[in-house]
């Protein structure tokens, strides 16, 4: 069930090092890569299937080729701010294997022409911050960045940058204004980063998984790759499991892997004496699934979006009969309106509005009409503002309401707390 | 405040270095308010009037930086300060419970600082450790996970708080 090919070295300490991952096959594909044609390495990872990893699941090697034909200067920027409620796989990976992230880095800026790139880091990660810092070190001393690499002729510099604790500096365009040094404030697209990003230049965002994954399309093939998946949602991906699961932790999975085998199978299942009440497959972003939902759906980007609902980061939250839906959209909602970089007014005023209704009902003010006014401010929200938080906001708002509604009329009506809801701290 | 308000000379030539680091010298900003809130343990108004001479940058633009992102502390914060994470995984796993028992043992409110001036007690977003809920930050050092409102507080006594 479980195909160990990003994660094959996670459970060795010495592959966060160098040399421990010099010793499991560190760099070679690199110079391999370095050998190649760069666009054959952009083909490799068309055909390969790779769609983003960090929730947005855009194909890898597409993104790739809306860079200009010309020799401007461009950037790639690693994003690292992994903000996504449920989602901590990125943090494991760079802590795991921070050099399978720069290896996989500098054939991708081989590839498509870019002498400079960015790991920007969450500013909370500060174990992560310290270990790629050491490994981006230890990687000029060893030849690998730098002035000619590894005799190639290519020449790439690399640094990480601390983000300082703001979520839609996830968001692409918002990252690039973070490194710009202004407020992480999201920008108008079209243009499109890939014409004109970082300081105006041409600049690729990917997400930490998605750049590790490039090492193996090009050690193995495009078509090894594709023999995990499905065929549009190709490949592995590593999901972040949590909740109320016996083995929370981060896993590599094929895509199109039915969820209740990752549930029960390789995390062991709900507790004893629990049910499964509801799943968010993707981050708290992705609209909620029913537990009959759960126990249908596979882990691809298609099937999830044919349930309504979206693989995004790959969080999975597993939910059981214990918890209170009230309650744990309030705890959502107030993240959202905590989030909103406030620049679009639809977003700013339609998450505090959110916020401000969820817990109202959480504290057992909320009205009989207050079900239909969630649905009716998130509507509102959706496809209006410049970038997606505000959707990602009214998204599971819609879906905890629609989906458990029954649920939300009885806590309403007998205004207080319903199975499992914990203090309102 | 003003008068007695200064930097560490490694402080001082770290900000000149971040300055040359990055494409533009606005992207030494946020690296230079962090190193402003290792030393002070947060960002007064005068560190602000010292960077934007040290940077050369517009005062207003370091504000805006300064107050868009959550991790600057633009108050005094004591020698501890414990972010306990309550966002979805970990208040499915006690992590409100684990912030209730925190404040009561040092007699704080969340978002207060104990008298002492020692522990300050907020409650933050999701930190990106879900699978070891309940989990929280203290200073921007290494997280305490898998936590019990025992082994918090045995931890927090172990560094000191």
């Amino acid at each position: 069930m479980q195909v160990k090919l990003l994660s094959e070295h996670y459970d060795k300490p010495e592959f966060q090092t160098l040399g421990g991952y010099e010793r499991h096959g560190g760099y070679v594909v690199l110079a391999k890569a370095l050998k190649m044609d760069p666009n054959a390495i952009i083909e490799e990872v068309k055909a390969s299937g790779l769609r983003g990893r960090g929730g947005a699941g855009f194909p890898t090697g597409t993104k790739w080729s809306f860079l200009p034909k010309n020799g401007e200067p461009r950037y790639l920027l690693c994003n690292a701010d992994e903000g996504e409620p449920g989602t901590f796989k990125d943090r494991v990976m760079m802590e795991k294997a921070p050099h399978q992230l720069i290896e996989g880095m500098i054939m991708s800026s081989f590839a498509i022409g870019c002498k400079k790139s960015y790991i920007y880091i969450r500013g909370e990660y500060t174990d992560s911050l310290r270990i790629v810092g050491k490994a981006i070190q230890e990687a000029y001393k060893a030849g690998y960045l730098g002035k000619n690499i590894l005799g190639s002729g290519f020449d790439h510099d690399m640094d990480v940058y601390s983000g300082a604790g703001a979520y839609i500096c996830g968001e692409e365009t918002g990252m690039i204004s973070s490194l710009e040094g202004l407020k992480g404030q999201p920008k108008l697209k079209p243009p499109f980063p890939a014409v004109q990003g970082y300081l105006r230049k041409p600049t690729i965002v990917n997400n930490v998984e998605t750049l590790a994954a490039v090492k193996y399309i090009i050690r193995d093939g495009a078509a090894s790759y594709r023999k995990h998946g499905t065929e549009k949602s190709a490949g592995t991906k590593l999901f972040s499991v949590s909740g109320n699961v016996q083995r929370p932790g981060t896993y590599e999975v094929p895509l199109g892997l039915p969820l209740k085998v990752l549930i029960n199978d390789i995390c062991g299942g709900l507790k004893p004496g629990r049910k499964l009440k509801a799943v968010i497959p993707g981050g708290s972003s992705a609209p909620i699934l029913t537990a009959d939902e759960a126990n249908k759906v596979t882990m691809d980007y298609e099937a999830l979006a044919q349930m309504g609902s979206m693989l995004g980061s790959g969080a999975v939250i597993v939910i059981d009969d214990s918890n209170c839906m009230v309650d744990m959209l309030s705890t959502i909602m107030h993240f959202y309106h905590h989030e909103s970089c406030g620049q679009c007014t639809p977003c700013r005023e339609g998450t505090g509005w959110l916020n401000k209704i969820t817990h109202r009902i959480a504290h057992g003010h909320g009205e009989s009409k207050d079900i239909e006014l969630i649905k009716k401010v998130s509507e509102q929200m959706m496809g209006k503002t410049i970038c997606a938080l505000s959707d990602a906001a009214a998204m599971p708002a819609i879906s905890f309401v629609t989906k458990f509604r029954d649920e939300f009329e009885t806590y309403i009506k007998k205004g207080q707390l319903g199975a499992g809801g914990a203090a309102h701290a | 405040m003003a008068s007695t308000f200064s930097m560490s000379a490694e402080g001082l030539a770290f900000i000149k270095k971040e300055l040359t680091r990055y494409e533009t010298p606005y992207s030494a900003i946020i690296p230079s308010l962090f190193r402003v809130q290792a030393e002070h343990g947060w960002v007064p108004p005068e560190a602000v009037v010292l960077l934007g001479k040290t940077l050369n940058l517009p005062e207003a633009h370091i504000n805006e930086v300064l107050y868009f992102y959550t991790m600057f502390n633009t108050k005094p914060v004591g020698k501890f300060h414990i972010q306990v994470c309550t966002n979805i995984s970990c208040a499915m796993n006690g992590g409100r419970e684990l912030t209730q028992a925190l404040c009561k043992h040092y007699g704080v409110e969340v978002g207060q600082t104990s008298a002492d001036g020692k522990v300050t007690i907020n409650k933050v977003e999701c930190l990106g450790s879900c699978d070891t809920a309940p989990m929280m930050q203290v200073n921007a050092d290494s997280y305490l996970e898998n936590l019990t409102p025992e082994s918090a507080i045995k931890k927090l006594k172990e560094m000191g708080a």
